[in-house]
């Protein structure tokens, strides 16, 4: 049996369509598990800022979005990358299958940062590091996705498609140290791998609850892209014609 | 729990507009992402046993 076991059988996309297919239900429970927790600690047990008042609770969805956008914009470069350098078909796939979801995340981060810039700055926007920076990856998502929506020639868009995504990767560490490096309006990270968190405990378990369930949500959602994407390639080819229901 | 009313819980301290449409927005987003993605899936299926 382990013996038999192959580390890169679910890089075939018949193999891949069917796990990930017994997968996304779970993932949905998951979410709603994970979202319903976070936002019952959140909006009922976190206390009042003392202050930002309740406008902090933005929090709860702004940082988890914020991560995100970030964390999926490498995940979409690596893939891209391996697709094209080993030629996997399926890793291309992934890559185009993340890009829409880190979009959405972006623009969920941009708005409810504008939201609550307002109420706390007396802006909804100001063009410091930390936003621009995250303004840029959004129109790196787009840019991406439509470069490989404008080829026609799948392969040749997947790697020019790799392309972009790996050369905008070098954003990523831009946006997270932007806060660093230069002086801007935007606060300091809300955690840190060197300090000790700065919030109270309930805050935290809220926003890290909301992380989570925004985790299972990107892979339920991605998963059930790529699904479509494969059915879309693959359509000619006889696994998907047979013995699927 | 901080709050004393349900009216008080949707005021949210005089920041309704800015909590609700934070977490309004993503909720749609994360809704109609979602719904996107199934009926391309299922376009996608349909199209495949059309061709069969």
């Amino acid at each position: 049996m382990l013996a038999n076991f192959h580390f890169f059988t679910f890089a075939s996309p018949p193999r891949f369509y069917a796990l990930a297919g017994r997968l996304i239900p779970w993932l949905w429970a998951a979410t709603i598990a994970l979202a319903g927790a976070g936002l019952y600690i959140g909006f009922f047990r976190a206390p009042t800022d003392a202050t930002q008042g309740d406008a902090y609770r933005i929090i709860f969805i702004h940082v988890p979005a914020a991560w995100m956008s970030m964390v999926l914009y490498m995940v979409m470069a690596f893939w891209a990358a391996i697709g094209w350098a080993f030629n996997a078909r399926l890793a291309s796939m992934v890559a185009r299958a993340v890009a829409p979801t880190g979009a959405i995340f972006t623009f969920v981060a941009l708005w409810s940062g504008a939201l609550w810039g307002k109420p706390t700055w007396g802006t909804w926007w100001v063009w410091d590091a930390r936003l621009t920076s995250e303004l840029i990856l959004l129109f790196l998502y787009l840019g991406y996705m439509a470069l490989v929506n404008a080829i026609d020639d799948t392969r040749r868009a997947d790697q020019a498609g790799a392309l972009l995504a790996v050369i905008g990767s070098v954003n990523v560490p831009i946006i997270y140290f932007s806060v660093k490096w230069w002086n801007t309006l935007h606060q300091g990270a809300t955690i840190s791998a060197t300090a000790a968190p700065k919030m109270v405990a309930t805050m935290l378990r809220a926003m890290l609850l909301m992380t989570l369930a925004c985790w299972a949500y990107a892979f339920a959602v991605v998963f059930t892209r790529t699904r479509a994407i494969i059915v879309e390639r693959e359509r000619d080819v006889k696994w998907l014609n047979e013995g699927l229901s | 729990m901080s709050w004393g009313s349900t009216a008080e819980f949707f005021a949210m301290g005089g920041y309704a507009l800015y909590v609700w449409g934070s977490f309004g927005v993503a909720a749609l987003c994360m809704l109609g992402e979602p719904l996107m993605a199934i009926k391309r899936h299922r376009d996608a299926r349909a199209a495949t046993s059309e061709n069969t």
